[in-house]
């Protein structure tokens, strides 16, 4: 299956490599790189590379390159699956993935890419298992191994892996047990320019961060579960009672996971909270004009914060003159970018930006007007109206504290002009 | 902590001198050896702390790919250390470096062995991991001992890694297979999820194809299936969809008939989740096999997974095994990764875009989804539009061109260029919006952008090629925006489509052509390229209205700077040069076959309009009309349908095209050439005597040579001044000697624009030849005279045998001279021209025997013409007889399975062909110079039949006319490895140098060049596609044992197959 690992930064180093099975010199990536440069950004370069011998299937995650390289027939997805799970428990341990982190923590990333891959075929992917095997760094137990002798490697195997429920490790112990739940939902919506909807989307998720002793078993009920067009779970949900009773059962994962994201579709209808009045225009000559008011929409008495526009402009445009009666606005020359910062939106008082752009002398108007990005956030409101009914513990005797919070987001969101 | 700076640093900081150090001073040694040397005191050192940082800097040396094998028996003594961080590292070093110091790593298996014993389970893996890691080969036999060991371990996690060992081993040792089936049988039994997903791996590794290991654990594989770790999932459906298609009977066979069968198989599993669908499709045709079920049910709420991978996998579980109705339940999940990461859409989106080629219906409710986002990466975008394409209805339709039209409007204009494809192939696919997509995509030809503009005239091509109907008003419009758009790709690109459909606006095409003419000079190369390909193709389609056009246009192309442009119009006008000119001539007439007006030729009349009296030929003997002059036009027997002479005095009445056609010409005429008015006149009329009155009286002769003599050098003036399109004609006739052909359409071509400007001269003139004509006594003296003259020019620009294609000795050798006598009239450095084949072969090939058939039989010659439709196609005849009882209808070529750089130009299709009779039609091959088959689809009255052609070596060349000098010199160019040789030993003694001559024309499509020594033949010709000089050189001896014979020509391959037909066929003489 995967054959090797190279992790190679923005700048073309490849400055970590790992081997399962026999050496493959470095020089693979030569392929890697060529397909880098025809590409017009990082973000183009094709997900599989085929070469003479080889298939490198690459992710690219915070400017940072996993090439896989394989050497026959493998599910793609497999393979690009698992350097995303390899990325996701970096971050896990070391709070983020950058380079400095990996270099400076080389030997856990090292012992913990021979663990999770045997022979090219993953062994061990699952966070709490690996946590148990090889500690997470800290400065604590750093001092404390030097004083002690002690390793980060755990002589025994983590009860978790032979269990049924590998995602839990046994002897948890909490003075404070508590089960948080936080209901995310992201907009990803297209807005076309006399401002109708032409498609909006939920994305959703439900993160909890759960700290309870012992083994609980969990059960979550929704107060309206239709609303679920379609779902994914976290392995330990049971899906079968989800099928029959539509209650989430489940024996959490110690410590914050991702229990479940959903995804409402298109052809239900949804509320978008902001509205966008735009007049962006170029002229023949002399640049063009821009005005743009933002104004707060169907937020069921929600106050809509940290609203931010972007706006990347054609080629062309020189700089823009604005003036803003709420927040900031920057304009980078380089990358054309026109960021507005507004924040909070005041109902009373809509935020305001207008003023002139200039353009390049001589080249003519641009085709098309910019798109803008929009970001929001309407805290303790799910769009969807999703609602967390109740939440019942099984198996363990102490009451918890219980909290669930709701947040809905800009994801994709554009408007177009 | 002191770890974590040394991977950037591997040395302790005491030791300065960094790695970067140059190689060539001796210092790097010193310290690359004290540095290892610092490193093996600290492994060597009992303290684990000290033992830890050295493996961790190793391990960093390791990780950033640096060599550290020198370590290997330092750290291959701490295997047995206690500490097990140590123990792990050592082992990571282990597998990295142990196949390159076998020797040494055979030290540490003991220790493994040791370990494998261990109560520890994690310890006992870790060996055992490690153990199969080592690629070393003798350990072969002690890994396979281990693995059964481990099979039967009490703790899943060790038989886990068994499980993983076994790939390993098999991989080092493939002899080792046998045994190793044996255990994956017992793993495959397990029970454990944990070991399951890595048995059915290890199984997919070792030995796919023993399928009948799965039979007895299938259904305890479904079972658990959802509880296997979501890695083993993967693997287990893959390998499930796999078993199913080779066990079960596919469930869309049949699902009509047994549709009103009972419900074989209850299933109510499916309680609500609104699966009132599914419970519909349970109560279809159920005699699916209940295993077959069961996998399907068990694999389903595995689309609600984490991972990407496990539902894909299910995805293409559903799709491969499931019955069609079921397959949609997949859509849902797929699009919900969508949201996922760019490589995972990526991946995702090309699964659905193959997925909804078939089903529609299946991603339809998804169609918004697919819509772009202008953040989308470029391959993404292109991916969701080929998605959106494909499930375009004629419903949505609406909905995705509206998308689309926002597109156009984007930045990225590599995807603006995929979206105007998007268009075109919805276009195409539906025909409702079909007239709407193409006004929309006309309206994009204004577009500012290069790409846009060429990728909507490209679509727009290719949707008018596909469509039967022709759509005049939209090549009408684009003919209307050449005044406007100025962009030349466009210009070039409207040129070519009004070349291409000039049938479908015969009176547009010659007007555009008439405005490109004027404004020619002015043009961008590309353009010139293109008016000159449709100056071709309408002269070939309409020469009536166009020829003078494109004589006009020729000639100013053949001053351009630019060579390309000089070529093409040298290279087109050669193709003008095919037999369809001769049409003109009556068949079987002198002219005809020389392909000029002969002296005292008489056109053949037209039919009349109206009978004539035929009271008339109560005494007369009716004259006899050819039906082959169909061609001749109508208006010049209109007027005077029984003199030859009406030919001349027809101006009174021209056809209204010409008519119009004419005046735009002197509207060129007059813009372009206002310097020189009256000479034009004097011009012409000298060349029409010339060109046909070529024999006057003797005493007339003195005269003409005389105009002759004036004319080029009025020529040769004017045209440099680009004065004006006569003169242009005039000199390419003239001077610069044109191709037989063009003079004679010339000629031919002054009754279209012939203007009042006969003068009374010349109408006497013309009597002169008339009264001249049936003497012919004088004829030969005037033939030769003239040929001095005109032979010379003619050579210098025309195939030199063209004109005696089908030569018949007796005949040739009275008016043009012998093939051999014709290249001395070169000058040296001539250019090199194409020519015309000097022997057609007339033997046929079978391809389709009438027996196997049912009644076709098809049988291929090389024609040895040029293919019109690319000078780098082959022409083959191909012959169809039917000699059946019945009439087979619509033959034509279906689907073509070439080699990749092959091009095949299909004949027309033939609508019917009666019993008995025999059709031809010309395909044109382009064998890229290859002598490998072009296979394709004949279609003949439905049934489908697989033809196969190969080209003999000789067949891929053209051949090519060429001065001895240019021969000599292009032979020194391909000397060496380009150059083959070899001795033919001819039976006969002295053979005749004809003989050998004729024998290679026969093989080989080359042309003869004239050599100053008579042991010595040259042949010179071209590849047909590849367009490679191939010269042939064969030297006689004087026995005629010990020739030889030489080609040049740096396709290797051609040459020395062309050396070794030639080298069998002269044998034979």
């Amino acid at each position: 299956m995967i054959h090797s690992l190279f992790i190679i930064n923005s700048s073309g180093d490849v400055f970590m490599e790992k081997h399962w099975k026999s050496v493959i010199p470095r020089s693979i990536c030569d392929y890697f790189f060529d397909a880098q440069r025809k590409a017009n950004n990082n973000e183009d370069i094709p997900p599989v590379i085929t070469t003479p011998h080889h298939y490198l299937l690459s992710i690219l995650r915070s400017n940072l390159f996993f090439v896989a390289v394989c050497m026959t027939e493998v599910p793609p997805l497999f393979v690009i699956e698992f350097l995303h799970r390899v990325v996701d428990t970096f971050e896990d341990y070391f709070g983020e993935c950058t380079e400095s982190i990996i270099k400076e923590h080389y030997v856990v990333v090292y012992e913990l890419l021979d663990e999770m891959l045997d022979n090219g075929f993953p062994l061990a992917t699952e966070s709490n298992i690996l946590k148990e095997l090889i500690k997470p760094p800290n400065i604590l137990r750093t001092i404390a191994n030097t004083v002690t002798g002690k390793s980060n490697v755990s002589a025994t195997l983590p009860t978790g892996q032979l269990s049924n429920v590998p995602w839990r490790r046994s002897g948890v112990k909490y003075t404070n047990n508590e089960a948080y739940f936080d209901v995310t939902e992201e907009v990803d919506a297209i807005i076309d320019k006399a401002g109708g909807t032409v498609t909006a989307e939920i994305q959703g998720y439900i993160d909890c961060c759960v700290k309870l002793s012992g083994m609980p078993d969990l059960t979550l009920t929704f107060m309206n579960s239709r609303l679920f067009d379609d779902i994914s779970f976290h392995p330990c949900v049971r899906l079968k009672r989800w099928e029959s009773e539509r209650v989430l059962s489940f024996i959490p994962p110690d410590g914050n996971s991702r229990l479940l994201s959903y995804h409402i579709g298109p052809q239900s209808v949804v509320a978008i909270p902001v509205y966008i009045r735009h007049n962006i225009s170029f002229r023949d000559v002399g640049g063009g004009r821009l005005d743009i008011t933002v104004g707060p929409k169907q937020t069921m008495g929600r106050v809509v914060e940290g609203v931010v526009l972007e706006i990347p402009m054609p080629k062309c445009v020189l700089n823009c003159n604005l003036t803003v009666t709420q927040g900031k606005y920057t304009f980078d020359p380089v990358s054309k970018l026109l960021n507005w910062n507004i924040g909070r939106i005041d109902p009373t008082k809509l935020p305001n930006m207008r003023g002139n752009i200039s353009v390049q002398s001589g080249s003519p108007p641009p085709e098309s007007n910019p798109i803008i990005n929009v970001q929001f956030v309407v805290t303790q409101r799910a769009l969807s109206g999703l609602k967390v009914n109740r939440l019942d513990i099984y198996g363990e005797k102490y009451n918890p504290f219980k909290g669930v919070k709701y947040v809905t987001k800009a994801g994709r969101f554009q408007v177009r002009t | 902590m002191a770890a974590t700076g040394s991977y950037n640093n591997e040395r302790p900081p005491s030791v300065d001198a960094d790695y970067s150090a140059d190689p060539a001073s001796g210092s790097f040694f010193s310290t690359e050896y004290k540095k290892h040397e610092d490193l093996k005191q600290m492994l060597d050192s009992n303290k684990d702390g000290l033992k830890l940082e050295a493996m961790k800097r190793i391990i960093g040396m390791v990780a950033k790919g640096r060599d550290a094998s020198e370590l290997f028996p330092a750290v291959v003594k701490n295997v047995v250390s206690a500490n097990l961080e140590v123990k792990k590292l050592v082992y990571v070093y282990l597998v990295r470096y142990a196949e390159e110091q076998q020797d040494l790593a055979l030290l540490s298996i003991s220790t493994f062995q040791r370990a494998l014993k261990d109560p520890n389970q994690l310890i006992r893996a870790c060996a055992l991991r490690v153990l199969s890691s080592i690629r070393v080969p003798v350990i072969v036999p002690i890994m396979m001992l281990s693995i059964k060991d481990a099979v039967s371990d009490m703790s899943p996690y060790v038989r886990k890694t068994a499980a993983h060992a076994i790939p390993k081993l098999y991989n080092l040792d493939p002899e080792q297979k046998e045994e190793l089936i044996q255990v994956i049988e017992k793993l495959l039994s397990d029970e454990t999820t944990l070991v399951v997903g890595s048995a059915v791996m290890a199984f997919e590794e070792v030995c796919p194809e023993r399928i009948d290991l799965i039979h007895k654990n299938y259904r305890k594989l479904c079972n658990l299936l959802v509880d296997v770790e979501e890695w083993g999932q993967v693997i287990i459906i893959n390998m499930l969809t796999r078993y199913a298609r080779t066990q079960f009977v596919d469930p869309n066979a049949g699902i009509e008939v047994e549709d009103k069968e009972q419900p074989f198989y209850e299933d109510e599993d499916e309680e609500e989740d609104g699966e009132a669908e599914a419970e519909k499709l349970q109560q279809r045709p159920k005699m699916m096999d209940h295993d077959h079920r069961l996998l399907l049910r068990n694999a389903k709420p595995l689309l609600q997974s984490r991972n990407a991978a496990v539902v894909l996998a299910v995805a293409q579980l559903y799709q491969h095994i499931a019955p069609r109705p079921e397959v949609s339940l997949v859509a849902r999940a797929l699009v919900r990764l969508l949201r996922s990461h760019r490589e995972v859409q990526a991946v995702v989106l090309t699964n659905i875009a193959s997925m909804s080629t078939r089903r529609k219906d299946m991603f339809e409710p998804y169609l918004k989804s697919f819509f772009v986002r202008s953040s989308d990466p470029t391959h993404i975008k292109s991916l969701k539009l080929e998605v959106l394409t494909n499930l375009a209805t004629d419903t949505n339709i609406a909905v995705i061109l509206r998308e689309f039209q926002t597109y156009i409007g984007s930045s990225d204009k590599e995807f603006v260029a995929a979206t105007i494809q998007a268009i075109g192939r919805c276009a195409s696919n539906i025909r409702e919006v079909t007239d709407t997509c193409l006004s929309g995509l006309v309206t994009l030809l204004s577009n500012r952008d290069e790409s846009v503009v060429g990728e909507s005239v490209v679509v727009i091509r290719k949707l008018l090629q596909s469509e039967t109907v022709g759509h005049k008003d939209i090549i009408r419009h684009m003919a209307r925006l050449v005044d406007k758009i100025k962009i030349p790709m466009a210009r070039a690109s409207i040129l070519w489509l009004l070349g291409e459909y000039c049938d479908k606006v015969p009176k547009i095409a010659p007007d555009v052509l008439r405005k490109m003419a004027k404004t020619f000079t002015a043009e961008d190369d590309i353009v010139k390229l293109q008016i000159l390909t449709l100056a071709t193709k309408l002269y070939l389609t309409n020469p009536k209205q166009t020829r003078l056009l494109c004589q006009y246009v020729y000639n100013l192309a053949k001053y351009d700077t630019n060579y390309d442009i000089r070529d093409r119009a040298r290279l087109t006008r050669a193709l003008q040069s095919s037999f369809k000119d001769r049409d003109q001539f009556q068949l079987s007439t002198l002219s005809h076959l020389i392909n000029a007006r002969a002296t005292g030729y008489q056109d053949l009349p037209d039919f009349p309009i109206e009978a004539a009296d035929p009271n008339v030929r109560c005494v007369e003997v009716p004259a006899i009309f050819a039906p082959e002059n169909h061609h001749r036009p109508a208006y010049q027997s209109r007027s005077k349908p029984k003199k030859p002479e009406s030919f001349y005095s027809d101006e009174s009445s021209p056809g209204d095209e010409s008519d119009e056609e004419s005046e735009s010409d002197s509207e060129s005429d007059s813009s372009d050439s206002s310097s020189s008015g009256s000479s034009d006149e004097d011009d012409e009329d000298e060349s029409d005597s010339d060109d046909e009155e070529d024999d006057d009286d003797e005493d007339e002769e003195e005269e003409e040579q005389q105009q002759a003599k004036g004319r080029k050098k009025g020529g040769s003036t004017s045209v440099k001044k680009h004065t004006g399109k006569r003169e242009a004609t005039r000199a390419s006739g003239t001077e610069d000697s044109d191709t037989s052909s063009t003079s004679s359409s010339d000629s031919s071509s002054e009754d279209d624009s012939e203007s009042s400007s006969n003068t009374s001269e010349e109408e006497t003139t013309k009597k002169k030849s008339k009264a001249e004509a049936p003497k012919g006594g004088n004829r030969q003296v005037g033939g030769s005279k003239r040929s001095n003259l005109d032979l010379l020019l003619d050579l210098e620009d025309s195939p030199p045998a063209m004109d005696t294609p089908l030569l018949t000795p007796s005949l040739g050798g009275l008016l043009t001279p012998s093939p051999s006598s014709q290249p001395p009239s070169l000058p040296p450095g001539a250019s090199i021209q194409p020519a015309s084949a000097k022997f057609i072969p007339v033997a046929k090939q079978e391809l389709l025997n009438r027996i196997s058939s049912g009644g076709l039989a098809v049988a291929c010659r090389f024609t040895r013409s040029p293919h019109l439709y690319s000078p780098r196609m082959t022409s083959v005849e191909l012959s169809f007889t039917n000699s059946g009882a019945e009439e087979i209808k619509d033959i034509s070529v279906g689907a073509k399975k070439l080699a990749p750089g092959m091009a095949l130009h299909e004949f027309a299709g033939i609508t019917v062909l009666a019993p008995g009779a025999t059709l031809c039609g010309t395909l044109g091959i382009d064998f890229n110079d290859t002598t490998q088959p072009a296979a394709f689809d004949l279609v003949a009255g439905g049934r489908t039949f697989n033809l196969s052609i190969t080209a003999p070596v000789g067949e891929l060349l053209m051949p090519l006319a060429m001065s001895e000098a240019d021969f000599n010199l292009n032979q020194i160019k391909l000397r060496g490895m380009n150059e083959l040789s070899g001795p033919v030993s001819v039976s006969t003694n002295q053979p005749a140098t004809t003989t050998i001559v004729d024998k290679i024309y026969e093989i080989a499509n080359l042309l003869q060049v004239q050599s100053s020594s008579s042991t010595s033949l040259k042949f010179g010709g071209q590849t047909a596609s590849g367009k490679a000089l191939v010269l042939v050189s064969v030297l006689l001896s004087e026995s005629g044992q010990e020739s030889s014979v030489t080609v040049n020509c740096e396709k290797l391959v051609i040459s020395s197959m062309l050396l070794k037909e030639i080298q069998s066929a002269v044998k034979k003489i």
